[in-house]
């Protein structure tokens, strides 16, 4: 891909008069070498795989290797049936969702990455949830898709998205900048608009700490994808509004550069700071450690 | 710098729960597979830093084991792959070294060769050292694999033989242990080369070891 920045990215979509998706599944081709068709499906394997991991994680109340996540999709589900979310449907079906993903990712069920496993389930909640309710059609999910792609992967032309680098910043908070960008682009936004949802997003996050509990992907992360599923859609819901970062999205992917820089190596997914060395989680640690298998 | 993929980012299709400690771990053990190529009976993984501490929850232990016997990294076998695993010896050690990467593992099969990588985040892998000889090999490319003398004209001699093939070397390394001790060469190819140009760079002076290693899907 030879778009490095966000104003490259602009700059190609005003010079060719195209939309961001587009944008992304030509640059894809050129690098493949494939075709845009064949660009197209590949992202259609990925959405249909992000399905399967939603309906496989709301049938499942399967705890973790660990034994202590994996059921609250199910308290989600049995409370909604009965008496509906403050928010109503989309917030019902986005939360489930990712919490059904997520906890199928801690199960070992088959997920996709997007733009990492622990972030898993922000994406594709966004996408799907909506395009069931708003009745959007699978090309244009693919669409949004491809948006989110190219978002996540100019992000990752600087900073490795990756918890040990940046901080949940580069996990949960990306996927929730390329969620917000992607639910844009599928709702029929401009430009001007996914990039404002993903540049909202992304300032929001900044200083997201990688703290996991024992080091594994459940607390806190489970959880904070469904926060940052609907962090998503408050961001493009501000940019279909018309409001605007007032700090340029390639400033603020720096920044987050710089703010994973100086986050201390504690708070970076090594589980040496932060909720990882709570009272709570070393006592969690200690059962964890006593149910290990013995070493051969 | 290098071109990235948008499927670098919305990929891939994987068994939960940990890109670098469950995807990564899989295809560790599948270069290691794609590099020694033969049967097994047996096979051993030491584990080192944030893969042994951390590796029990993620399924480390389960990916590197499904890696070496060639499931894909979306395969749900891999969440029951001990109990469906006969005939094969594994064993795994957890240890610390902190002059290695966090996410890093040896596999030796069969006390024949140890292959050594390191998950590098993403699930993406890097492949460096077999039998002790550094190498870096992430699995993009198609590879061709050597040790030979070290003496002067062994990399036109070997790149005659692929530019004979009408094949694009994509980069290329050397290694050795002392001038004119033993050295390791590998090129990453732009496509695979077959089994006849093993053998025609096999019959090069000083050559003892050659191997063409296919990278990951």
């Amino acid at each position: 891909m030879t778009i490095l920045s966000f104003s490259e990215l602009i700059q190609k979509c005003t010079d060719e008069n195209k939309t961001i998706y587009e944008i992304a599944q030509n640059e894809e081709a050129i690098l493949s070498g494939d075709a845009v068709d064949v660009i197209r499906l590949r992202v259609l394997e990925d959405l249909i795989a992000m399905k399967e991991a939603v309906k496989n994680g709301l049938n499942s109340r399967e705890k973790a290797i660990s034994g202590w996540c994996g059921d609250d999709c199910a308290k989600l589900i049995e409370k909604f049936s009965g008496k509906p979310a403050l928010f109503g449907k989309i917030f019902e079906k986005i939360t489930t969702y990712t919490l059904a993903t997520a906890e199928e990712n801690l199960r070992m069920g088959r997920i996709v990455a997007c733009p990492t496993a622990g972030s898993c389930g922000i994406v594709p909640s966004v996408i799907i949830a909506v395009a069931e309710e708003k009745k959007i059609t699978e090309s244009e999910q693919i669409n949004g898709l491809l948006a989110a792609g190219i978002i996540g992967l100019i992000v990752s032309n600087k900073v490795q998205l990756a918890g040990a680098v940046a901080g949940c910043q580069a996990e949960c908070g990306v996927a929730s900048a390329m969620a917000a960008g992607g639910l844009v682009q599928m709702l029929g936004g401009d430009n001007r608009e996914i990039i404002n949802a993903s540049a909202l997003a992304l300032k929001n996050i900044l200083g997201l700490t990688c703290d996991p509990v024992c080091g594994l992907v459940e607390v806190p992360c489970i959880k904070r994808n469904a926060f940052l599923a609907i962090h998503a859609v408050t961001a493009a819901e501000l940019a279909l509004c018309g409001v605007e970062s007032k700090i340029p999205i390639d400033e603020i992917v720096d920044t987050l550069k710089i703010t994973g820089q100086l986050m201390s190596p504690l708070l970076k997914e090594t589980s040496l700071g932060g909720l990882a060395k709570t009272k709570t989680a070393l006592e969690l640690e200690k059962k964890l450690h006593a149910q290990k298998p013995l070493q051969n | 710098m290098e071109q990235k993929s948008l499927f670098s980012v919305i990929s891939p299709i994987m068994v939960g729960p940990s890109s670098s400690h469950t995807a990564g771990a899989v295809r560790l053990g599948l270069m290691a597979r794609n590099i020694y190529k033969n049967e097994f009976s047996k096979v051993k993984f030491v584990l080192y830093n944030s893969f042994a501490t951390t590796g029990f929850g993620h399924g480390t232990d389960k990916g590197l084991l499904a890696g070496v016997l060639g499931n894909s990294v979306d395969d749900t076998a891999i969440k029951n792959i001990f109990d469906n695993v006969k005939n094969i010896d594994y064993s795994y050690e957890y240890t610390e070294d902190i002059s290695r990467h966090p996410n890093s593992v040896d596999i030796t099969f069969d006390d024949k060769m140890t292959i050594s990588g390191d998950s590098i985040g993403a699930g993406e892998i890097r492949i460096n050292s077999i039998n002790g000889f550094s190498v870096n090999i992430d699995g993009t490319y198609d590879t061709l694999l050597l040790m030979y003398k070290d003496r002067p004209g062994m990399i036109s001699a070997v790149s005659d033989i692929i530019q004979k093939q009408k094949v694009n070397i994509a980069s290329l390394h050397c290694d050795r242990d002392s001038k004119g001790g033993v050295a390791s060469m590998y090129l990453a190819l732009d496509i695979p080369v077959g089994d006849d140009v093993v053998e025609k760079v096999k019959e090069i002076n000083d050559v003892f070891f050659v191997t063409n290693i296919r990278k990951l899907k």
